[in-house]
């Protein structure tokens, strides 16, 4: 496993793009903490982003793996031309030539898909965990560690993610094109849920959809802003309650397991049958 | 003797097109191999399926025996086919760096095969910046760093300047030479003449001959031979038995052998007969030439 790991290493770091796609990465990461700085003063009015309760534990996990979440587009970008180059370089039939097995060398691309989610849910944990130590009202560990499970749904959120990225790159064997094609699924699921929607109903439209691969990554972590007690004041200002669950529930986990699983095994299963 | 490789009835087909059609034959250690035939014979092909990148439609292949899986055999293997495949942007010594985890070989073999292609002094430079015939040599050298059992090499020559060709030869000579066992696919003739001992003669997919370079054809050879009273040596020629065909060309008479016999006994033969020759030469016929009547029919 060491092993390939480090195969992938060698071939992503000598890589002048795909080092600076990871370091921008992680230092827009970082950037997040910047949120906290956000000032507005209008006249009479003083407005900090950091004093309206984002940073507290343990909403912070909600909201900052959310945001965080974002980002994952830059990883994916490295994920699909890794993936893809292969194919352009021909170095794929060369690695195997050489003596790797073509399982070996699906497994060392979802190791990568593997190390970059954990490294990025590491990293959001960190930030998280000083920005709160720093801004929120609570600091009793039972708050600071309630609600984690936002942290392992971002991991299975990027993990989901960047293995359909894979799959798209070795079905399509072109970054472009295979990122191309990640915006237009995008958009077909969205028009199958306004399809849906307008045959049916939103709750039929949504409980269908929610099996799909986007749509079933993105359900893992719900928009977290109108949990927020600032909109919920306005909210309730102009009438409106809102009742909204956001918890992780467990069979959203499992919906993207099953979708990553997948993902892999369809990458390996092309390996297998394509002729290089 | 040790088998390298067994090729059992081997099929591959595209569609409607059959590229490779049970093709059988055995690689043996120490010889020096060529599979010969036309573009489009099913060479690639085959060393495709072997190397694990094309997949067989039916039949069987086993590396050492069978009793390592392909992959696994591959690691004693070294190869390249068609262009060489690196990473444009890592420099030489990082490719290999990553052959060598792929391989499971120690670095230190690096150095080593680059000083015997003759790249050392460039092995900092980004692949891309290579030229053809560097970027082949490079790519000799990745298949060297294993110390393989076997080096197979798929038209290494193609698309070569002359300097470069004779490179890339020399560098072959010199491994078979070290006693590593080879196999060559190539369309150029006279390339496989040069190195090899046995051949596989391919066409369309099916093999038309596996066997030593020169009993590709049973054939006893041919006389050149020159004198002033040409047409008086046509006709004695032409009434020996021991002569299948008699060819006249600028001057130039070729008699073309039925059975053994010596170019001093010739001599003799036709001097007796009052023929005096200005010019005498025993030949076999080239690869070329065996090619082409083995294909013909």
């Amino acid at each position: 496993m060491l092993r390939l790991l480090q195969i992938e290493y060698i071939k992503l770091w000598n890589n002048r793009s795909s080092k600076v796609l990871i370091t921008a990465y992680f230092v827009l990461l970082l950037c997040i903490a910047l949120i906290a700085t956000v000032n507005f003063d209008f006249g009479e009015i003083h407005f900090q982003v950091a004093e309206q309760g984002i940073f507290n534990f343990p909403y912070i996990w909600h909201f900052n793996t959310y945001i965080a979440a974002w980002l994952k587009l830059f990883l994916a970008i490295i994920i699909v031309s890794m993936t893809a180059n292969e194919y352009s370089n021909k170095t794929i039939k060369q690695n195997l030539i050489d003596g790797l097995s073509k399982w070996e060398f699906i497994y060392s691309k979802f190791l990568t898909v593997l190390s970059f989610a954990a490294i990025s849910t590491v990293f959001v944990f960190v930030v998280s965990m000083v920005l709160g130590l720093i801004y929120s009202d609570y600091n009793e560990a039972s708050i600071i560690f309630s609600d984690l499970e936002y942290l392992l749904a971002y991991f299975i959120k990027l993990t989901g993610f960047f293995s359909f990225c894979l799959f798209l790159g070795m079905l399509i064997k072109r970054s472009a094109f295979a990122l191309g094609f990640l915006v237009i699924w995008q958009i077909i699921e969205g028009v199958f849920y306004l399809i849906l929607r307008s045959q049916f109903n939103s709750d039929t439209a949504s409980s269908v959809t929610r099996f799909f691969p986007l749509n079933s990554m993105s359900n893992l972590i719900k928009e977290p802003g109108s949990r927020l007690s600032a909109v919920r004041t306005v909210a309730s200002q102009i009438g409106e309650t809102i009742t909204k669950d956001y918890s992780v529930h467990w069979y959203e986990i499992v919906i993207v397991l099953i979708w990553t699983a997948l993902f892999i095994y369809w990458s390996y299963a092309l390996l297998k049958k394509r002729d290089l | 003797m040790e088998t390298i490789l067994s090729i059992d009835r081997l099929t591959k087909k595209f569609g409607y097109l059959t590229a490779v059609n049970e093709l059988s034959f055995t690689i043996e250690k120490g010889n020096v191999y060529g599979i010969l035939g036309p573009n489009g014979s099913g060479k690639s092909t085959t060393l495709g399926i072997v190397l694990n990148v094309v997949n067989k439609s039916s039949g069987n292949f086993q590396w050492f025996g069978g009793n390592v899986s392909t992959h696994d055999a591959l690691k004693k293997v070294g190869a390249i086919i068609e262009r060489p495949n690196f990473y444009p942007y890592m420099t030489a010594e990082k490719n290999l760096e990553l052959v060598c985890k792929i391989k499971g070989v120690p670095h230190h073999k690096i150095q080593e095969k680059l000083e015997v292609v003759g790249l050392a002094d460039r092995k900092d430079s980004k692949f891309r910046t290579y030229s053809l015939g560097m970027k082949q040599r490079l790519a000799i050298a990745s298949a060297l760093l294993n110390d393989p059992e076997i080096l197979i090499l798929d038209e290494p020559t193609n698309g070569l300047d002359p300097q470069g060709i004779h490179q890339i030869r020399q560098l072959i000579k010199q491994i078979a030479a070290d006693g590593t066992t080879i196999l060559l696919a190539s369309h150029l003739l006279d390339e496989v003449e040069k190195v090899c001992s046995h051949v596989v003669v391919l066409q369309k997919g099916k093999k038309l001959y596996s066997g030593q370079v020169d009993e590709m054809v049973a054939s006893h050879g041919f006389f050149e031979l020159r004198c002033s009273e040409q047409e008086k040596a046509v006709a004695v020629l032409q009434n020996n038995p021991t002569f299948r065909e008699i060819k006249e060309e600028n001057n130039l008479i070729t008699a073309f052998l039925n059975e053994p016999m010596e170019a001093d006994t010739f001599n003799r033969l036709m001097f007796d007969q009052g023929i005096v020759l200005s010019h005498l030469v025993k030949r076999k016929e080239s690869l070329e030439e065996q090619f082409l009547a083995l294909t013909e029919n």
